[in-house]
């Protein structure tokens, strides 16, 4: 099954995003637990992109598609038109540095890396896309 | 949508958390520890009892104060986390370096006041 959601790109439009995504997680049967994670991940990408790829620019918006395939995983897709992003150059900062410098940038991609099974950002027909998979098989 | 409220006593603030704190709410939880810290509180304590999220944006509020609480000598204590938010706490190691207690009782047991 696919679903898409098309979000513009005020921060106002988390909450929204976060409901959709739980919606749908708790209607395949996903625990509380599990289905608060999940949406965190796809929360701190699209948080990402709204605020600094797009300068909260209302105007503009992200896509989204959550597929969930038959071998139980569940492949989120964030699409957009704004600044690509270079995970070669992320460098995941330690937490003591972002303590020390009050610097909060990095933790959002920290958790999502720990929450998701892969992370994978590209280009495709003019869209920049953050594709997230998740296999709940390993729960 | 957050919800924010403050109770102070003379020897300590209670700030109360509720709703969710994401990247367009969290603004609003700093300023209000940072109040509490500019009023010269030594004892915070933050009831997160009605906190249903927390992104990376709520976890960075709390983060950013860890030195500043340190050097000012001011002892903060979160209580009151449901699981699936104290969960997002663990996934980075917070837990270790946040005071998070179970319930107000345990946090006022800490912060020895009545």
């Amino acid at each position: 099954m696919l679903y898409n959601y098309k979000a513009s790109c005020s921060t106002d439009k988390l909450q929204e995003i976060r409901q959709f995504i739980d919606d749908l997680l708790r209607q395949h049967g996903l625990s509380d637990v599990e289905s608060h994670k999940v949406v965190l991940a796809v929360d701190e990408v699209c948080a990402n992109l709204i605020i600094h790829s797009h300068g909260c620019d209302a105007n503009e918006s992200i896509e989204i598609s959550v597929e969930f395939k038959t071998d139980k995983t569940t492949v989120f897709e964030i699409k957009d038109h704004g600044e690509a992003f270079n995970m070669a150059q992320y460098k995941e900062p330690s937490l003591s540095d972002i303590i020390r410098t009050k610097k909060k940038g990095g933790i959002g991609l920290m958790l999502v890396n720990r929450i998701m099974d892969k992370i994978e950002f590209y280009q495709s027909n003019g869209y920049n896309v953050c594709r997230l998979t998740k296999d709940f098989k390993k729960q | 949508m957050i919800e924010i409220s403050t109770a102070e006593d003379k020897e300590y603030v209670c700030i109360s958390v509720g709703g969710e704190v994401d990247a367009s709410s969290s603004i609003q939880l700093d300023t209000t520890i940072q109040n509490a810290v500019s009023d010269g509180y030594k004892k915070i304590m933050i009831d997160c009892s009605g906190l249903n999220y927390i992104s990376s944006a709520g976890l960075g509020v709390f983060m950013s104060y860890i030195q500043e609480l340190e050097i000012k000598e001011i002892n903060m204590v979160i209580f009151g986390l449901q699981d699936k938010v104290f969960h997002v706490f663990q996934i980075l190691g917070l837990d270790q370096l946040l005071k998070i207690v179970d319930d107000e009782k345990s946090a006022k047991g800490l912060l020895n006041v009545i």
